[in-house]
């Protein structure tokens, strides 16, 4: 008789714990889907205006391939024929294409003959995507420039970790949660051309303005 | 060489910029921190750079799918088909889909992360996913036990794999190991909750193997973990889990439980000796009443010492607002700053460079780390008297005395493995395997105790 009340004591307990627990997990994830609210989701992103070019980004990444890439903003990029972010010091001197006189360390950078004019050889710069490390050497070769090159989270191939483990070893905060609408952001400078470049009807331009975080 | 070219690049900007500014280059007005203009080119459009789209949320929806499958599955195959052979290959199962082929990732531990953080942080956007990775585990605990640990956990699946020559732990360190994986939680909780650092995710002894790559720390601490783990039953679920934690005290209040034998415990014992990760509770003997009056006494003391070693452990951690706050990448910067501004540090660091070039202010920073420091006191203290709490609850728990008749698995401990049933005689007649129980016993000795009628519940009836 005693046995069973206890019995029946217990599992009134163990009862009423598991409603309370069941409860509980309702509420809490109610809770934080009401949070939620309208927002989109979080994805990592580098703000460009805030990276220093340590290249951390090319061996902290938990992908075997980085899934930061650089990224040229042509809007940016001046066409030049001594290109800072594709030669190096050195080889801006004899401008020959030979590998050690190049900043790439896996020749991602394509460099493009587009137009002589007064005297002047104009060359377009495109990322290899497939190529490009994200070792940032060529972002911080040309900083010395216009800056046009910058590192970017691609987010096709980014499998956006709990904590991003680049993140954690950037040294200037350049990682940030962006909201996936939005998942890209483009240079303070590069918005301004590119904003100004979409309000002439370019529709390339306003799909990337799409894309970034419009909110400077 | 370099610093001439250097120079001469430096010197030929300038010129280039003068220039522009001079001749009042309209590229130059529409962005005047362009150096060199966009040339204007005669047939070749300036083209747009295109970055792609994010990654559609597909592979996380299978996830949250697969992962209540996989809950059903365990509790099914741990309680109602009762099937060691089953539960073993969903462990494979689990291993391969969520450890190595998802690497360790969406995964309810590191969850508990992104749900603390959700819940102090009003900005942060939580994942779906998250949260059902989260809660689904609970809500199974509550009515099946630990069915998620059994076979679902690609963490626990790796040691349950490796668990071949299990020792037994003696009880004393069992349960005060057993306390390190709630102090964790905290410390979990206090650093996710104020954007510290996810540190379940950074210091997950498995991740190296699920990636097959991690630096050499990583490595080193996971190849120990796995290498313990052939000696002593699941070290990372029983003394470091944080999440483990959380289901122990829910499997507490479970509806339904694994019951070793399908219906007659026969005392034989050798559950007990088979499980390798200490969780099965031989009968009780009766208690001479000196000895019960020993552990009311004491029952009673450690109901009087809790309030102390909470308020002990509260004032104790307060003492490591200091050091707590040195995990803040900030709080490193503004002490790397000091040393720097004091003439002390001989080299700069990438961060403090990037933090010079940031163009932020060392008193304003420094206030910052002090704002943190502070915070860093109030939360240690919490950290303190949640430690203090488990302590002391721990005390009570085990001045209290249960009674039991025959062998049972431990509400908290028991994983749900399921390799006790593989030793039960009662369940090898229920399987046909023997006629008679005493086939199974050594020496075809009969078994001793009484024998007791049991329900699914491992209770009398």
């Amino acid at each position: 008789m005693n046995g069973e009340k206890q019995t029946d004591r217990r599992g009134f307990l163990a009862d009423g714990a598991r409603v309370a627990g069941v409860v509980s997990a309702g509420v809490l994830g109610g809770f934080l889907a009401g949070r939620r609210g309208q927002a989109e989701e979080n994805r990592w992103q580098i703000d460009p205006d805030k990276c220093v070019g340590c290249g951390n980004c090319a061996t902290h990444c938990v992908l075997d391939e980085s899934a930061v890439k650089c990224v040229q903003c042509f809007d940016m990029c001046g066409f030049c024929n001594r290109c800072t972010g594709y030669y190096t010091l050195d080889g801006l001197d004899s401008r020959d294409t030979a590998a050690e006189d190049l900043l790439c360390p896996t020749e991602a950078i394509i460099r493009t003959f587009v137009e002589g004019k007064a005297g002047q050889n104009f060359y377009e710069y495109t990322i290899d995507t497939d190529a490009c490390i994200g070792c940032a050497l060529c972002v911080k070769g040309c900083a010395l420039m216009n800056g046009s090159l910058y590192l970017q989270v691609m987010q096709d191939r980014c499998v956006n970790c709990n904590e991003c483990a680049i993140a954690v070893a950037c040294p200037s905060d350049a990682f940030v949660n962006v909201s996936s609408d939005k998942p890209y952001r483009l240079k303070r400078v590069a918005l301004g051309v590119m904003r100004q470049k979409a309000g002439k009807a370019d529709k390339a331009a306003q799909k990337l303005i799409d894309q970034v975080q419009a909110d400077e | 060489m370099n610093r001439i070219l250097r120079l001469s690049v430096a010197a030929a900007l300038v010129a280039a910029l003068m220039s522009g500014v001079l001749t009042g280059s309209v590229m130059a007005d529409e962005s005047q921190d362009l150096m060199f203009p966009v040339p204007e080119f005669s047939d070749h459009p300036i083209p747009t750079a295109s970055v792609p789209e994010v990654q559609g949320e597909v592979a996380a929806v299978l996830d949250v799918a697969i992962l209540f499958v996989a809950l059903c599955l365990a509790s099914y195959f741990t309680l109602v088909s009762r099937s060691r052979r089953n539960v073993l290959l969903l462990t494979i199962a689990s291993l391969l889909w969520f450890g190595f082929w998802r690497q360790g990732c969406v995964c309810p531990i590191g969850a508990t992360q992104n749900v603390a953080l959700a819940i102090f942080d009003p900005t942060y956007v939580v994942p779906l996913t998250v949260v059902a990775f989260f809660i689904l585990p609970l809500v199974f605990t509550l009515f099946f036990g630990r069915t998620f640990c059994a076979s679902v956990c690609p963490l626990g699946a790796m040691q349950e794999l490796l668990a071949v020559r299990s020792v037994k732990v003696p009880r004393w360190l069992d349960h005060s190991l057993g306390l390190v994986a709630y102090i964790y939680l905290g410390a979990a909780v206090i650093f996710a909750a104020t954007k510290t650092g996810f540190i379940i995710c950074r210091y997950d002894p498995f991740i190296p193997f699920f990636r097959l790559g991690a630096n050499t720390d990583m490595l080193l601490f996971g190849s120990c973990v796995l290498l313990i783990s052939v000696f002593v039953g699941r070290p990372y679920c029983r003394y470091l889990c944080p999440y483990g934690a959380i289901l122990r005290v829910l499997s507490c209040f479970s509806k339904w439980r694994l019951s070793i034998p399908p219906d007659t415990c026969i005392n034989c014992q050798l559950c007990e000796d088979v499980c390798p990760y200490g969780a099965i509770h031989p009968p009780t003997v009766t208690q001479s009443p000196q000895r019960r009056r020993k552990g009311k006494r004491q029952f009673v003391i450690a109901l009087l010492a809790a309030p102390v070693v909470v308020a002990v452990f509260w004032w104790l951690g307060t003492a490591l607002g200091v050091p707590l706050s040195q995990w803040h990448p900030e709080s490193r910067l503004a002490e790397q700053v000091r040393l720097e501004e004091l003439g002390v540090a001989e080299t700069t660091t990438e961060a403090s460079d990037a933090f010079r070039g940031s163009g932020r202010s060392v008193q304003e920073l420094y206030q910052s780390a002090l704002a943190r420091r502070d915070d860093f006191v109030t939360l240690g203290g919490l950290l303190g008297a949640w430690t203090g709490l488990v302590i002391g609850f721990k005390l009570i728990h085990l001045s209290a005395r249960r009674r039991r008749d025959d062998y049972q698995a431990d509400r908290a401990g028991c994983v749900s493995c399921g390799r006790c049933y593989w030793y039960c005689p009662v369940e090898k007649v229920r399987l046909g395997l023997i006629s008679d129980v005493s086939e199974a016993l050594p020496d075809g000795q009969m078994p001793n105790g009484p024998l007791v009628q049991l329900t699914v519940g491992g209770k009398e009836s």
